[in-house]
């Protein structure tokens, strides 16, 4: 029988995987678009393309990678369209709208996530894929159809779009002014790589 | 931009990312999935490969 799978076995046919990857789509979908309805559609058009065109996965290759490459060019045509009736794509609308940490110093992780809303897709997307979900620049400049030079320098310039938006200075840390108690919170929160 | 605040945006960016993977999937993307098994069973397209 082929009914969904319940374990992710890489003996199965590309097609029966597709549902064990439906979580992780579904998160990149909802980095890229910031939005959920924009990313069930972006997904549902994914494993559409998925599912007719699977004759084009190479089993001996990762299908989370051509899943996420079916999803982001899916994304990117249609932005194309959309990106002629609005300007900037590069947050300068939207600097304004993440306001300063508050001044007891500490960063909350909401205002982390309104910088990340606000950068720009490109910039989302780069961050997730090296920053987030653990692919190498290699892969992820294989996935984005860029040069790994390119996946490299795009992650430095979010990384630093991100820290102004979050009106950090250069070398300023990112949760400064830390007191005592909200060390101990972070470091139960933020499992620390020994 | 120094290691340590770049270690801290990043270990920011795996909470973003950890928040939307752990959402429910809506149930929408299986029944797609059993739809378009079922539509391929009916005109007979040999999708299972692995039965072997």
């Amino acid at each position: 029988m082929t009914a969904v799978a319940e374990r992710t076995t890489d003996t199965r046919s590309p097609r029966d995987r597709l549902a064990g990857h439906l979580p992780s789509l579904r998160a990149f979908a909802i980095s890229l678009c910031r939005n959920g309805s924009q990313a069930d559609d972006l997904v549902q058009e994914t494993i559409l393309k998925a599912w007719s065109n699977i004759e084009k996965f190479d089993p001996a290759t990762n299908l989370e990678a051509w899943l996420f490459t079916i999803l982001r060019n899916t994304f990117y045509s249609s932005l194309r369209k959309t990106r002629r009736e609005v300007a900037d794509s590069d947050g300068s609308y939207a600097a304004t709208m993440v306001s300063a940490p508050a001044h007891d110093g500490r960063l909350a992780f909401g205002d982390f996530q309104r910088a990340f809303d606000v950068l720009s897709p490109e910039h989302r997307e780069v961050l997730i894929l090296v920053g987030a979900s653990g692919y190498s620049c290699e892969e992820a400049a294989g996935m984005m159809g860029v040069a790994v030079g390119t996946v490299k320098s795009r992650a430095n310039r979010a990384r630093k779009r991100l820290a102004e938006l979050m009106h950090l200075a250069d070398g300023e840390d990112l949760f400064s002014g830390t007191d005592g108690a909200t060390a101990a919170v972070m470091s139960r929160s933020v499992p620390s790589a020994a | 931009m120094n290691a340590q605040m770049k270690a801290q945006i990043d270990e920011n960016l795996k909470r973003v990312y950890q928040a939307a993977l752990s959402e429910d999937v809506p149930d929408r993307f299986r029944d797609l999935l059993a739809q378009l098994q079922a539509q391929d069973q009916r005109q007979g397209d040999p999708i299972k490969d692995d039965s072997k």
